[in-house]
């Protein structure tokens, strides 16, 4: 049986953590007697993101369904057409964003089987490890469902190559009239940096930052670095940040190469979603902050210091 | 409108939990348990709904061993109407919750479910979703907004590029975001109040599901520990490690 990976995409572009997911996807078929890997692109008018599908490397054949209905892949839409593929998959996978947790466990439920969240490894075709309580422990579990239904941690698997393969792409019609839900609108935030969960640098601020103003301290070292700007669930409540930024067990979850945490004391909540980073930097003026136990690199300092220190610096 | 709200009695977020030395699970003897902050934002938002007109009775059901009771009187002093208890003494997987709730969705006519959007012990982020597509609903997740619009209901939801909204047919199931609300603290005289309010008991099998999941959980292990770090004593002493020890910028 092969494995179906679900594409992320907004119609005009594949996103990167498509290429984890379909990483994670030859893990599982390496476990396997010849299981190809399809890629499911869903949306409308999403040619252009089935042709950079085909492109990623050890994708047998790319499905596009395109119609009106799927262009905002609500759940209600996703669901059913995902029922119709099932059957001829082992495994559906999704990478763990707000799309695919919104549809996968829709899907799931619809097959009448479990769904499993957020896998961070593969042990074999039906085993796999998942973070739980925040990360602070990590569950091994065995499916014996006969399609298992995956969302995927991006950070946990690398990108995998693309612009090398040309797989066929078939369309696949599928019309469905519902009206349990319907999309009125989306206020996206328009940013020049690099996505959260997949730059290489990450710059964020929690309460210690004291208003949003003051984020400008730390776009311009942002500028410096090419970082991604996050937030702690503190400066998001205090509303000093958009949601999008917020890092954490319940936001995002994100593993650069360098993480920068300024005034952000280092709640569990927050230390699930960055602890997985290659190097951990922390500038806080509390020297018992819990920040610092997972800190490579820890200065003990008022950041409204430190931030213009380093912006000079770098 | 019947509003049903979930909630879930989960070792409390302030508590640092342990793995058990042989990989069986959380130390959880002793431990403080609460309910999810998830579902306290769900009971929250089903008891403005109700203070606002738009909900004549609130059900609020806990699935789990008898001491969920302590989530369910909270939950009605919180300002919940009655309560019903599933019991069920091992952990039961989203799937069959899911089909617990669809059944009881039913039997209530529920016109509105709120549910948390993860507990934090498990970080499932499933049932809800289960829900609607078991009852045949629309869904609102991770709901930072909602709004009754005549015969539907708007939600806004927290998405990774930011919010998004849509308008729900009802019945429908919404989860809740951190955003949604800030929750209150009962009240004395309400938590009085609450141990006279009812609280049903009933089984899995009195709603036909038979608790068996498909996914066992083989063992429980604590992540990696990271290496200790150290301390640096300026921001030219930082840059200088990042540069030639991480290299990293």
């Amino acid at each position: 049986m092969s494995i179906l990976v679900v594409a992320e995409h907004d119609n005009h572009e594949l996103r990167p953590a498509t290429l984890n997911a379909v990483t994670c996807a030859r893990e599982i078929a390496a476990h396997l007697e010849n299981s190809a890997i399809h890629l499911l692109v869903a949306g409308h008018d999403c040619a252009v993101v089935a042709d950079a599908g085909a492109a990623i490397a050890g994708i047998g054949k790319v499905i596009q369904a395109d119609a009106t209905s799927l262009g905002r892949q609500l759940p209600e839409d996703m669901a059913p057409l995902l029922r119709e593929l099932a059957g001829n998959y082992s495994h559906v996978l999704a990478p763990a964003s707000t799309t695919g947790k919104n549809f996968m466990p829709r899907l799931a439920a619809l097959l009448d089987v479990a769904q499993i969240s957020d896998i961070s490894a593969v042990e074999s075709a039906d085993t796999f490890v998942r973070p739980i309580y925040a990360g602070n422990a990590l569950a091994t579990v065995q499916s014996s469902d006969p399609v298992k239904v995956i969302t995927v941690r991006a950070t946990a698997f690398d990108a995998g190559a693309t612009g090398s393969n040309k797989a066929p792409i078939a369309s696949f019609e599928f019309s469905l009239e519902q009206d349990l839900s319907r999309f009125v609108s989306e206020n996206l935030s328009i940013s020049e940096r690099p996505e959260l969960t997949s730059a290489n640098v990450v710059i964020s601020g929690g309460r210690g930052m004291q208003n949003g103003e003051n984020f400008v301290m730390l776009e311009k070292i942002a500028d410096k670095l090419n970082a991604a700007m996050g937030a702690s669930r503190a400066a998001v409540d205090a509303g000093f940040v958009p949601n999008d930024m917020q890092v954490g067990q319940t936001g995002k979850i994100v593993a650069p190469d360098l993480y920068i945490a300024v005034g952000i004391s280092g709640a569990i909540q927050h230390l699930a979603g960055m602890k997985d980073s290659k190097v951990i930097v922390a500038i806080n003026k509390d020297a018992e902050a819990p920040i610092f136990q997972v800190a490579d690199f820890g200065l003990v300092a008022d950041l409204f210091k430190a931030l213009p220190e380093l912006e000079q610096a770098l | 409108m019947k509003i049903l709200v979930a909630v879930k009695r989960v070792l409390d977020a302030n508590v640092k939990v342990r793995v058990k030395a042989d990989g069986s699970g959380m130390e959880l003897a002793n431990a403080k348990m609460a309910m999810n902050p998830f579902c306290e934002i769900a009971v929250e938002q089903a008891v403005r709904m109700k203070e606002a007109g738009q909900a004549e009775e609130i059900i609020a059901v806990s699935i789990g061993p008898q001491a969920c009771q302590e989530q369910l009187r909270t939950a009605l002093a919180l300002g919940c109407d009655r309560g019903i208890l599933v019991t069920a003494d091992d952990e039961v997987a989203p799937l069959q919750v899911a089909k617990m709730l669809r059944e009881l969705v039913e039997r209530e006519g529920a016109g509105l479910v709120i549910l948390g959007k993860q507990s934090i012990d498990s970080d499932n982020n499933q049932v809800g979703q289960m829900l609607a597509a078991l009852g045949g609903m629309g869904q609102g997740t991770f709901a930072c907004r909602a709004e009754l619009a005549d015969d539907r209901i708007l939600v806004t939801r927290e998405i990774d590029g930011g919010e998004q909204t849509v308008s729900l047919e009802l019945p429908a199931v919404i989860t809740t975001d951190l955003r949604l609300n800030e929750p209150r603290y009962a009240s004395l005289p309400n938590i009085m109040k609450a141990k006279r309010k009812p609280i049903e008991q009933l089984t899995p099998a009195d709603l036909n599901v038979d608790t068996d999941s498909n996914l066992k959980t083989l063992r429980i292990l604590p992540p990696a520990e990271r290496a200790a770090g150290i301390l640096v004593e300026s921001v030219e002493d930082l840059v200088g490690k990042l540069r030639n020890e991480a290299r990293v910028i």
